[in-house]
Formats: structure tokens, sequence, C-alpha cells
């Protein structure tokens, strides 16, 4: 069984909702990405989804925008992220890792190559913003022949025939995308979630991410309430931005700190959602 | 690519996927796919409809003043004394770039879809002035997604949109100019795709833009091609546009294509030098990857991160180029080489003084290889070059440049 099955699985007998928080892979230092990932589990994620730097990342609002630019500033590569990811698998062989990134990286690293690579450092999915179903099949068919989860998207905007079709190839989990908008934008319908992840879920059998939009235990327990997972980015990414400015002299460890707070406080803003 | 070379093969591109040959495609968030295949469903549907055609050939003869004329440079050529050089005078156009004839096709497009807000991204500020100006034309609001730096060096364009009524939106990620406004202006597009159509100013984004923007660009070759026929009674020898995106080029070359004895040239913005790196020619010195929604040559580093480009002219400094090119370039059918900076600044001046044209710097990149294509060529024969725009908007930079203060 995958590690993003067992999860589920886990999850599920336990009657939980995942928390998936997402950070920019040398942000803000290459150095510290493998201890805030582990400090992320430690406070309560369920699963990471690790973001690849791209100097032109078209679905990502200004929070993350500046994630990518300072994470390219620290000199980082798609390689040194499956580094990383390997360097984080010593120590924890458990939590799944899914990559989100874009295209034009992994063309250039090559699908296949990219494919094996993943596998080796112990990568369990991948999400790729703009590689949509139309596009996706020389990665998915690389992904899959080494065991790995091609992790689709669905949005708001996304026609119930189509929704079929995807979700008919989908592995993993089902990424839906909260709202119409750049990642860390827009206000949260939560009504209009529930409706939508319903629906999807009269298709498909696999657990349902939510994310983009939830800032906090509010917005989480709210979409906790229908989905399977919740993913939080933005606010997490923000809230360390603001630290790193709060003072001089920090400890990489103290901005680690304030992501692993919210972390936390959205734990248990998802734990206490009725479901 | 090996696929043989027949007049079948341009009428077959792109396919219905979106694809020239490896290039093209829809590479977007899923948010989008929904807004392209409603454009795609609209477009298949007017694009043959007569009454659509008529609006769109009645605004670009009344409104833009087309046909633009193909105009003999006598004193160039004589001064070269190679082949003959006629100006596809696109600079005569309403607003001054070929640019309106693509936004006037997509305001229309807009206009059918009931949307109230027109977005569009700008380099040099042509399309946005030219967005602004249809904007302003039906009522429409209208924002420009422009980076800080070309906000800096095309000050004129950037208040001829506010006059219009045309929100200019100044946009700080990256590095400030084209490429970060086209992102910038996707993001708007994913946040408001309701109520918004995006007008997309060259030949690349995801289908069916490439496509759309060729179709209502093609009007300058079909229109140079009867004149060339009319007005000398053969075909050009050779045809020359600059290649920024690549609108105003694929407008003159598509026509022609199934035409064999004519040669085109594609001239991308060679900078300071190929050799340098600070140039914007990826179709001279790129390789295939994947921006904008489209899979095409692209100016990169070995991790596939885009790089930063340089040209002298906002409206040509951009990493990519419409996936069509990228298929031309591969078939072989169309050459593409560069000019630098100091060239174009050259072929500026010399155009002004000799013919009493003053051409965008776009556009100088062109006339630069116009003129050596030219002396390598004889009296007998025809040079057509896209005059793709004129030059007022760029007085200030070619100022300092030759270090001169206005
Ligand atoms: C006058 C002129 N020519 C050429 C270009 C380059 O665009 P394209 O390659 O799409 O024709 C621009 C772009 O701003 C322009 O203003």
């Amino acid at each position: 069984m995958s590690r993003l099955t067992q999860v589920f699985a886990d999850l599920q007998s336990d009657k939980r909702r995942a928390l998936i928080p997402y950070v920019v892979a040398g942000d803000p230092s290459p150095e510290g990405t493998v201890s805030l990932l582990h400090s992320l589990v430690d406070a309560g994620a369920d699963i990471l989804e690790l973001g690849v730097p791209f100097s032109d990342p078209m679905s990502e609002g200004p929070v993350i925008q500046k994630g990518h630019e300072r994470a390219l500033g620290n000199g980082m590569s798609l390689q040194r992220v499956l580094g990383m990811v390997a360097e984080f698998r010593k120590d924890n062989d458990r939590t799944p890792i899914v990559m989100m990134g874009y295209a034009n990286p992994i063309e250039r690293f090559g699908y296949e190559a990219f494919a094996a690579a993943s596998a080796e450092a112990g990568v369990d999915g991948l999400i790729t913003v703009d590689l949509p179903p139309e596009e996706v099949d020389a990665i998915d068919g690389a992904l899959k022949a080494v065991g790995l989860d091609n992790i689709f998207l669905i949005s708001p905007t996304t026609p119930e025939p189509r929704v079929q079709k995807i979700v008919e190839r989908a592995r993993g989990f089902i990424y839906y995308v909260a709202v119409k908008g750049v990642t860390g934008s827009a206000q949260l319908d939560t009504d209009e979630v529930a409706r939508s992840v319903s629906l999807i879920r009269e298709k498909t059998a696999l657990p349902i991410a939510v994310g983009f939009g939830i800032k906090d235990a509010t917005s989480a327990s709210a979409v906790a309430a229908s989905a399977d997972a919740v993913v939080v980015g933005s606010a997490l990414i923000a809230e360390m931005e603001q630290k790193a400015h709060s003072a001089e002299d920090l400890e990489e460890i103290q901005i680690h700190g304030a992501a692993v707070q919210l972390l936390q406080s959205i734990r248990a803003g998802v734990d206490s959602s009725p479901s | 690519m090996t696929s043989e070379v027949t007049p079948e093969l341009f009428a077959s591109v792109p396919d219905q996927d979106g694809r020239f040959g490896r290039f093209g495609g829809k590479f977007v968030a899923e948010t989008l796919m929904s807004a392209l295949a409603d454009l795609e469903q609209l477009y298949a549907r007017l694009k043959d409809d007569a009454a659509f055609q008529r609006e769109f050939d009645e605004d670009l003869a009344h409104y833009v003043g087309r046909p633009s004329p193909l105009y003999e440079a006598s004193r160039l050529s004589d001064a070269i004394g190679g082949a003959r050089i006629l100006l596809k005078r696109e600079d005569l156009n309403h607003t001054g770039a070929h640019k309106v004839n693509n936004t006037i096709g997509q305001a229309l497009l807009a206009k059918y879809m009931g949307k109230k807000r027109v977005i569009a991204e700008t380099g040099a500020g042509q399309h946005g002035v030219a967005s602004a100006t249809v904007a302003a034309r039906l009522g429409l609001d209208c924002h420009v997604f422009m980076g800080e730096e070309d906000i800096r060096r095309q000050a004129l364009n950037v208040y001829r949109m506010k006059l219009l009524g045309a929100q200019v939106v100044s946009v700080t990620s990256g590095s400030r100019t084209l490429k970060d406004a086209m992102n910038e202006a996707m993001r708007d597009w994913v946040t408001n795709v309701d109520d918004t159509f995006y007008i997309i100013g060259t030949v690349a984004g995801p289908h069916p833009y490439p496509m759309l923007v060729r179709d209502f660009q093609s009007v300058i070759g079909r229109e140079a091609r009867a004149q060339s026929l009319a007005q000398y009674g053969k075909l050009p020898d050779a045809l020359v546009a600059c290649v920024g995106g690549g609108s105003n080029a694929i407008g003159l070359f598509h026509p022609f294509l199934q035409d064999e004895s004519v040669a085109m040239y594609g001239v991308e913005a060679g900078g300071k030098g190929l050799e340098t790196g600070e140039h914007a020619a990826p179709l001279s010195v790129g390789s295939p990857g994947v921006l904008h929604g489209n899979r095409t040559y692209l100016m990169q580093d070995d991790d596939g991160q885009i790089l930063e480009t340089h040209s002298v002219s906002a409206g040509l400094d951009y990493p990519g180029v419409g996936p069509e090119h990228a298929w031309l370039k591969d078939i072989g059918r169309v050459q593409y080489v560069a000019a630098n900076d100091d060239e174009a600044l050259a072929a500026f001046h010399r155009l002004t003084r000799v013919e009493g044209i003053m051409p965008a710097l776009e556009t100088a990149h062109a006339m630069a290889h116009a003129e050596k294509l030219a002396a390598s060529m004889t009296p007998d024969q025809h040079i057509v070059v896209n005059l793709s725009g004129r030059g007022d908007k760029d007085i200030l930079t070619v100022a300092a440049l030759d270090g001169i203060e206005v």
C-alpha cells in the first residue's frame, strides 16, 4: 500500500481529517527546509506538500510568489528539492510528500528521469498546476510506471462531465481548488465547497482534499466538515514572513515556530470539525 | 521534424488540441480550461460566420484605416543598391501599430460573449493602447498589466492608456517586464474568469489564442500578397518581420506559407549580442519548454527556470515566442535570425532620415536585417518588410541611448 493510501486509511479508521501544510522548498532557507518539514509533522501534518520553486509561478498569489523568489534566490533547483525529500526520508518513512510545481522544470529534467529520481528520493505524488488532463499523459505515465500518484485538480469552473473524466484517471486523492483565483486570494464560500465536494464524492471513492483560501482554524474547521483533507499554504508562509520581519537576528527555528503555531491551531480546528 | 512540407501542412495546424507539431497546447490551471473551451467553441462558430467577418472587416476599414499601403522605400533601396525594399505600413493604422488588428477581433469576441471587462498584458504599450482603444470604443472596463520597468521606458504609452480610460497595473514581480505582465494577467483572469475577457497581444498563450491572433493578423499578409501582385505583377522574393511573441510576423508570413518561392525571415532581438546572453532570442539560441500556456522555444537555464531577457525594445523583450514560429523553425519554412540593439538603433535612424518614416524600435530590428538581406540580393528582387509600428513611443529611449536630453 502506498504511503498516501495508508495515511488516508488510518485517518478514516480514526474518523479524522488530514491536514496538509504547503511550504516552498528552500524558503526561508534551503538549510532549514527539512527541519521545517519535521516540525510541521510534529505539529499535526498528515501529508506534506512541498512547493518546487519556479521563476513564473502563474497560479500563486503574492505571498507564495515571494516564497518562490526567495527560494530561487537561495539557489534552489528541482534536483535540490529531491535531495531534501531524500534527507527527510532518513528520519520519516511514513508521512507522504506531494510535490507541487510547474511543468517547465520537470520537462527540463525529463519526465522519465524525474519520475525515477522522485521515486528514489521518496516522493509520493505530484501536482503540476499547468498540466491539465489534456497535457498530463506523458508525466502521468512516467509516474505510474514507478508507482507514484499524479494528483488531479478540480476547480469550481470544472463542468460535471469533465469531473467524471478526471476522477476516472485520478490516483492518491483529488485536489479541489476551493476558489476561482490564485493561492491566498479571495473569500472562501464553504457552502459552495461542500456542494462541490459532495458532487465529486458521488463520482469517486478517492479522498478529496480542499485547498486555496484556507487561512485559520475557523476556515479549516468549516472545510473539514465536508473534505477529507485540508490544505493550507499562504497563511503559513505569510506567518513566517511576518515573523522574519519582526526582529533582527532571529534563529530560523523561531521563524519556523510561527508556522508551527498556526498549524497547531488549524489542527485543533480540523479536529473539532463536526463530521 | 521531418514531416514533408506541403501546402496542406500549413492549413492543418493547429490540430484540435492546439498543437503545431510538438508545440502549442493548453498548459494552464484547471480553472481556466472551461473558459478556453468556451472561447474555442465561440471562435469555431464565428470564424466562418459572414456577419462576424463583415463586422471585423468594416471595423478594419473604417476604424483602423485598412488596407495599409505597400510602399516602396526607393531612396533606401537605392542607397543599398540591392533588392527593392517594400514596407507594409502597419504604422499607419489607428493607434500606430499592427496590434490593433488583433484587439479589434478579440474585442468583437468579448462582445459576442457578453463580457464587460477586458484585461491585457503589454510590453511596449502598443498592445495596451490598442486594447484600451477598443475598450473605450465599446464601453468596456479595461485593465492593462505592465511591468514596472516597461512603465518607465514607455511613459508616453502609459499616459495614452490612462487618457483612454484604462487602468494600468504596475507589475513588480520577477523581471518586471512583459513576461511578468503576462503572469499577472493570467492571475487576474483566473480570479475574474466569469466576467473577464483576456485580450492576449501576441500569438502566444494557450490554444486557441495563437490561432485566433494569427487569423486576425493575417489581414497583413493577405493585403501584402494582393498588393504585391497588383503593384508589381509578382510575389515578393522575401519577407522580413521582427519577432517578439510573433504576431506581426505570423500575420505577414501566414498567407505566403504555401508560396515556395517566397523566403521568410523572422528577426529576434539580439540585445547586446547573442554571445553575451543578454538578448531576447529564444528561436536563435533557446530550447523547448513550457511557459504561458504553451510549449515553445524559451530562454531558460538548465533547471528550467525562465531567464531574464534584454532588448532595447520593450515589445521584443520576451523569453518565449508563439508556438507556430517554433514549428516553422523546426520544419525549416522560416529562418530566424537576430539583430542586436546597436543595429536596430542604426536602422531606426537610417529609415527616419532617408525615408521620413520613424519606425518603432521593434520594427527597426526587422529593418536592420532587411538592409543586410537586400545588399545580398539583386535590384529585380523584392523584399517586403512588415513596418509593424511607428516610433513616436520610442523617441525618449532613442534620445537617452544617443545621450541626448529632451
Ligand atoms: C510595433 C511593434 N512591433 C512588434 C512588436 C512585437 O510583437 P509581435 O512579435 O507579437 O508582433 C510590438 C510589441 O509590442 C510592437 O509594438
